[in-house]
């Protein structure tokens, strides 16, 4: 299932991100190769939103290197993460909510027809993509703010999608979902890998996670904390990595390094 | 239509036929809303029903408060909906109403601009400066004069956009520094008096006398929008997206037809169609044309409705804030200029007074929410007649002006009180 070509489509070389007297990010690595999913996880404050702000130019690094298929790149704006083909779903959704929604999936990137906004095209192709998408809307003419909080997330992935994205950051999907739109939204991610997209998945839910992810990339207190291969590693080991119990293969060894070195 | 539709996975949309129970299944990517009307009048009145019931009033409370006031006054002196009367109504608005589209722009941000009036004013010195102290050519002295209010608006735009200042705090510093500005280049006279029959006279004063000319107007108007409406229709038919029917066009057609002969007829009873509400029509199309069909009018909407998604969407924030409050004191200039030319001056009052606060009222009491990302330009049409008709009706019964400004108060206040309810009735609606 997994093909991964040699060069990652995006890796972070020793990021770091300080918010004042907060280390949010240090030295954090991460890698991803086309048509992988790779789940994201920690605890709350770990640092995970703000990995993904700077992978997306909203919140850039203070240090390290970002590379894009295999070159050097500078993300120091939204639209630069956009034009390498980084597509991005916030925790907090980001869709205005007096916009409709086909305002909102095209909101950015409207498609203009002699210097006029082309409702038809633009409602068209919102109907299509949710279509095949299988997402259901009571009307792609009405108000974000009317939908449901389930709704507006598949709303906001699908605009993640317009803009024919390599890479897609998924920030909580799920956490905000039924049973039914969860179902939904994993097999849109499995959708996304077929497409052969890299996907990162920030989640909570390990059964999420061991249901799509491929890779789990674990984040403690902002720095990297073990990359496992979900099919060979047990939920339990996942966990203790991210809480950091001591039973942790990759903690203990950490911790007899540094015994070691003093 | 159900070639797209079909695709939708389990969806049963066939025809007319199935629509309805798709519908009510609500399972579909089809608007409900759209399928319902196309049911035929009465799905259309069911549907307008809905809308008010979730608090979507639009411009319905200001149309029934115009239509209120207009049989009051009109039940106490039978001269205001005359002809005389109505077209003064209307041609006294256009100075205001200009300014009030501009600020249209600005609520429409969730900001305000409280410089309007004095750039107005700044705006009316600058012409008769340049035109009757140092003799430059009227055309030319117009478009310096427009240009200024630009200058200023982009100034304002700049500090709150760039350096961060809030709105609010920035035109309150240009209300007091442009009418400083406007009496230190008025020099000591205070009052320049314009050539009579010069170009910014007939701005407010040049009436198509050809009964032809208002007419011709308004069937261009009413063949363009159902023209327009019948070919949007079309090619969301031919699209396989929802379309409004034949029926809904023409009733929309008769809508906008009544009122467009009517307002005709009447100016043609008086000196015929004045060419100030020409311009301001232009104005308030040409905008609603901006705001509702150019990506640039959708980012306003946008930053109005979520100034983060924006700029996650890759809008340039800054650059549509500064260019929203250019635009504010543009037609505050362009408005200052009517208010000049039914003047025939510019003096040390022009911009003052209770302009600015009748600029901001009309475009709220036209449905323009102060809350940011709802407003349409039709909104300072509409408003601004208000606050004229209550002017006007009082002015004929020999009402003082303290009177009236107590009344345009208490409507600007009842604007308001509606445009926070209907919000609040939106919220729990699950809209806004
Ligand atoms: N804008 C900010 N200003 C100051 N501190 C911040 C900001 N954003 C995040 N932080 C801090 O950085 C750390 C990581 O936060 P975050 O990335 O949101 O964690 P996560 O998404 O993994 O829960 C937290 O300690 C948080 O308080
Ligand atoms: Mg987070």
């Amino acid at each position: 299932m997994i093909h991964v070509s040699a060069t990652p489509v995006l890796a972070l070389r020793g990021v770091s991100k300080r918010f004042g007297a907060v280390q949010a990010l240090t030295d954090v690595e991460l890698e991803i190769h086309p048509g992988e999913v790779v789940a994201l996880v920690g605890d709350n404050g770990a640092g995970k939103s703000t990995l993904v702000k700077a992978i997306a130019g909203v919140g850039p690094a203070d240090d390290g290197a970002i590379e894009w298929e295999g070159r050097p790149v500078t993300i120091d704006r939204p639209h630069t993460a956009q034009g390498l083909g980084i597509a991005t779903v916030y925790q907090d959704l980001a869709l205005c909510d007096n916009l409709d929604v086909v305002g909102n999936l095209f909101l950015g990137r409207e498609i203009v027809r002699a210097g006029i906004l082309d409702e038809v095209e633009m409602e068209r192709r919102s109907r299509e993509l949710l279509a095949t998408l299988s997402i259901r809307i009571p009307s792609v003419r009405i108000p974000v703010a009317s939908l449901s909080g389930g709704q507006r997330q598949t709303v906001a992935i699908a605009r993640s999608l317009l803009g024919e994205p390599k890479v897609v950051i998924l920030d909580e999907p799920t956490a905000a979902l039924g049973v039914e739109q969860t179902a939904q939204v994993l097999d849109l991610v499995e959708r996304l890998r077929e497409r052969d997209l890299g996907v990162i998945l920030i989640s909570h839910n390990m059964a999420d996670v061991k249901a799509v992810a491929d890779r789990v990339a674990v984040l403690r207190l902002g720095r990297n904390n073990g990359v496992f291969d979900v099919r060979t590693t047990s939920q339990e080991e996942i966990i203790s990595a991210i809480t950091g119990a001591t039973d942790n293969a990759v903690t203990r060894r950490a911790a007899r390094t540094t015994e070691a070195q003093k | 239509m159900s070639a797209n539709l079909s695709r939708t996975e389990g969806d049963p949309v066939e025809g007319a036929a199935s629509d309805a129970s798709a519908a009510e299944g609500a399972v579909t990517v089809v608007d409900p809303r759209l399928l319902v009307r196309q049911q035929g009048f009465k799905g259309y009145l069911d549907d307008f029903g809905r809308k008010l019931r979730s608090g979507e009033l639009g411009s319905l409370p200001v149309v029934i408060g115009l239509i209120i006031i207009a049989l009051v006054f009109q039940f106490q002196d039978t001269r205001f909906l005359g002809a005389q009367n109505l077209n003064n109504l209307f041609v006294d608005a256009t100075g205001t109403g200009l300014i009030a589209v501009g600020i249209v722009f600005v609520l429409i941000l969730g900001e305000i601009d409280l410089s309007v009036g004095s750039v107005s004013g700044l705006a009316s010195a600058v012409f008769a400066v340049l035109n009757v102290n140092h003799g430059m050519p009227e055309w030319e002295a117009l478009i310096l004069a427009v240009l200024s209010g630009a200058l200023v608006g982009a100034f304002h735009g700049f500090f709150f956009a760039r350096i961060g200042v809030p709105a609010f705090v920035v035109t309150l510093a240009g209300l007091l520094g442009w009418n400083g500005l406007m009496l230190q280049i008025l020099g000591s006279n205070g009052t320049i008096n314009l050539d009579a029959d010069g170009l910014l006279s007939q701005l407010t004063n040049y009436y198509f006398s050809d009964v032809a000319v208002a007419y011709g107007v308004a069937l261009l108007a009413v063949v363009a929008f159902f023209g327009l409406s019948f070919l949007d229709s079309r090619r969301r038919e031919a699209a396989g997206v929802p379309s409004r029917p034949l029926s809904e066009i023409v009733l929309r057609t008769v809508f906008v037809a009544v009122p467009a002969f009517l307002i005709a007829w009447l100016f043609n009873n008086f000196k015929g169609l004045p060419l100030a509400v020409v311009i301001f029509l232009a104005f308030v199309i040409g905008l609603d044309f901006v705001l509702r069909r150019t990506s640039y009018g959708r980012k306003v909407f946008a930053l109005g409705g979520s100034v983060e998604a924006a700029r996650r969407a890759g809008i340039n924030v800054i650059a549509i804030r500064i260019s929203v409050f250019a635009l504010a004191g543009t037609m505050a200039a362009l408005g200052g200029l009517f208010l000049a030319s039914q003047l025939n001056a510019a003096n040390q009052s022009s911009g003052a007074g209770s302009l600015l606060m009748n600029a901001i009222a009309a475009a709220v009491i036209g449905g323009t929410s102060l809350f940011g990302g709802r407003g349409k330009t039709w909104s300072a049409l509409l408003g601004v007649l208000v606050i004229q008709a209550i002017a006007s009706g009082m002015a004929l019964l020999g009402i003082a002006a303290a009177v009236q400004q107590m009344i345009t108060g208490a409507v600007l206040l009842a604007a308001v009180v509606i445009d926070s309810v209907s919000r609040k009735t939106q919220k729990t609606a699950g809209r806004a």
